[in-house]
């Protein structure tokens, strides 16, 4: 009974050395990786997409991954964070951080709703609850012309220049954008790994892996998935907010079902419940999607065909795969 | 044969007509007992007798259609179950509950961190360094310190309900409910499970449903036969033994 300090940061059954290495700087090295990023990329569009929808993908994972359920309707996060960002610019010229903070609010609210909704269904039930919600959402946004230009999109989201503390940074340059984004992305990526790494990210994983279990050891299973139900949403506004200045427009699209279908194949793709595997999956599916569609407009199908592939023979992604290997 | 039962004047637990109906089948029906603080009280009875059913009102997994239960002069019918734990009432389960992908040491942690923190999702919880003390402890008093570093999914039976003991008593209960622990285990690990349940027993109040009637008569102060959904009878295990109604229900059919 000596040894007792190690261990409790890696709670999952036994690891190899590298695995061990990269969980404990798992921000630092995410943090490494998307400042060279956009140097090894094609072009930088790209990359930022990479960016924002592995943001997406990271809070989506959080709630499909470590909490263990399967949401349909994260649509409806991402949605809400970019268009309350774009209506600060748009309707009320709101300054570029306030407009962020305003997409980020809008997540954690718009999950708060549809989770004390649909929080207490299980499976299927909780995919389907949350996936009408977000279509409810898709239709509020649809309907409300006069704030979001309704089918055309709203448009005139335009930040050419952004004030850092009385830094006047042109955001207009591809590089210099990728860089702002991608500061937000690394904190948020920081702030999920002290989540993870914090007592309530051990809740989380209790609660996936046995609920009875965990609501007899004295936790609030409701609570706790509404909670970090939440939380994701914060993650998925960001990116939502993110998404609406990158692309200064928020098409209705955002808000589609296939928005939410998107995430949960760039999660699976990646390697769920892994913190890596977000960001792996976004970078996978986006230069795959960026490759073909360049020689035919049957691109889907080809996409398609790789990502079926994929969960066929790599069911735990191509990141948590790698995990595996390397455990061995 | 008795454990503490020095003190066992006190009422730790009590049911006041404690019923349960699932739709019109009626489960359990009027059951008014006493639990004795300090004692090992076993709860007996055929198969469908409804210990299972009396089992989870008394930690608080299903809600009695009618009836109360009070835990130290408290009412808590219809409380959340986690609040139970909280309480310092900790359970067991009939079928094997752990976190499977956890480590075993990591399983008790879980269970200690619930009366310390639940919500915190800043601190690293690699610095509640005392939880990871306490779960060692937990893992010797159990017997699986050996294992402390394997997955929970992957200990053999015996070991997983030994490790769902160490879990129960990670709240520290004042009582704690066990529900058929022996289930399925060989007779040697039934009879680690019984010494283990005797040591458990000194330091607190243990209530226990059990099916083979064997097994409880040599470690229980009290107990109490169910049948049909009633209490059927109750008293020390001669006066369990001796009664005539249990003989014809029970003792005749099964056990010689």
């Amino acid at each position: 009974m000596t040894e007792t300090t190690q261990s409790i940061k890696q709670p999952r059954a036994t690891t190899g050395g590298w695995y061990e290495f990269a969980t404990r700087h798992r921000a630092s090295i995410v943090a490494a990786v998307i400042l060279i990023f956009p140097l090894v990329m094609p072009f930088t569009a790209l990359a930022v997409n990479i960016l924002i929808y592995g943001l997406y993908a990271l809070g989506f994972n959080l709630v499909f991954g470590y909490l263990g359920l399967l949401s349909f309707g994260h649509a409806a996060l991402f949605g809400t964070g970019a268009y309350l960002c774009g209506i600060a610019i748009v309707h009320f010229g709101w300054p570029w951080y306030a407009a962020i903070a305003a997409g980020l609010a809008g997540g954690l609210l718009m999950a708060l709703l549809i989770g004390v909704l649909a929080i207490r269904t299980r499976g299927i039930y909780f995919a389907m609850v949350t996936m009408a919600l977000s279509q409810c959402v898709y239709y509020l946004f649809y309907q409300a012309v006069d704030l979001t230009g309704g089918e055309n999109g709203l448009r005139g989201i335009n930040v050419r220049t952004i004030d850092l503390f009385g830094l006047r940074i042109d955001f207009i340059n591809p590089m210099i954008r990728y860089y702002v984004i991608a500061a937000f992305v690394i904190a948020a990526f920081f702030v999920m790994s002290r989540i993870l790494a914090s007592p309530f990210g051990a809740v989380i994983e209790a609660v996936r892996e046995n609920e009875m279990r965990a609501r007899a050891s004295g936790y609030d299973v409701t609570l706790t998935r509404l909670l970090t139900f939440v939380l994701s949403g914060g993650f998925c506004g960001l990116a939502g907010a993110l998404q609406a200045l990158h692309l200064s427009i928020v098409p209705i699209e955002i808000l589609h079902y296939e928005t939410s279908g998107l995430v949960v194949m760039i999660a699976l793709l990646g390697g769920m419940g892994t913190f890596f595997g977000p960001m792996v999956g976004a970078a996978v599916f986006l230069v795959l999607e960026n490759i073909v569609s360049v020689w035919t407009v049957h691109w889907q199908l080809i996409v398609g065909a790789i990502f079926i592939a994929c969960v066929l023979f790599f069911p735990a992604g191509i990141w948590g795969t790698l995990i595996a290997r390397g455990k061995r | 044969m008795t454990t503490a039962a020095g003190q066992a004047s006190e009422i730790i637990l009590r049911t006041r007509g404690v019923g349960k109906t699932f739709g019109k089948f009626v489960a359990l029906n009027n059951i008014s007992a006493e639990f004795s603080r300090g004692a090992i009280t076993s709860i007996i009875g055929p198969n469908g007798a409804g210990k299972s059913t009396y089992f989870n009102l008394l930690c608080g997994a299903f809600r009695p259609t009618k009836g109360s239960v009070e835990f130290e002069g408290r009412d808590v019918t219809g409380l959340p179950q986690h609040r139970f734990a909280h309480m310092g009432i900790a359970k067991s389960f009939q079928i094997t509950s752990v976190f499977p992908q956890l480590t075993t040491r990591e399983n008790i942690r879980v269970g200690l961190q619930a009366l310390v923190s639940r919500y915190d999702i800043w601190r690293p919880r690699a610095r509640l360094t005392e939880l990871v003390e306490r779960a060692d402890e937990l893992l010797a008093l159990v017997g699986l310190w050996e294992s402390r570093e394997r997955a929970a999914k992957t200990l053999a039976h015996g070991e997983q309900r030994a490790l769902e003991i160490g879990m129960a008593l990670a709240s520290q209960p004042r009582l704690l409910l066990l529900d058929e622990p022996t289930a399925g285990m060989s007779p040697e690990e039934t009879r680690t499970m019984m010494d283990l349940i005797l040591k458990l027993a000194k330091e607190r109040t243990v209530i226990l449903v059990e099916h083979k009637m064997k097994l409880v008569l040599g470690i229980s102060d009290r107990i109490l036969v169910l049948h049909h959904g009633e209490l059927l009878a109750e008293g020390t295990p001669q006066e369990v033994r001796q009664n005539e109604a249990v003989k014809r229900v029970y003792l005749g059919q099964r056990e010689h």
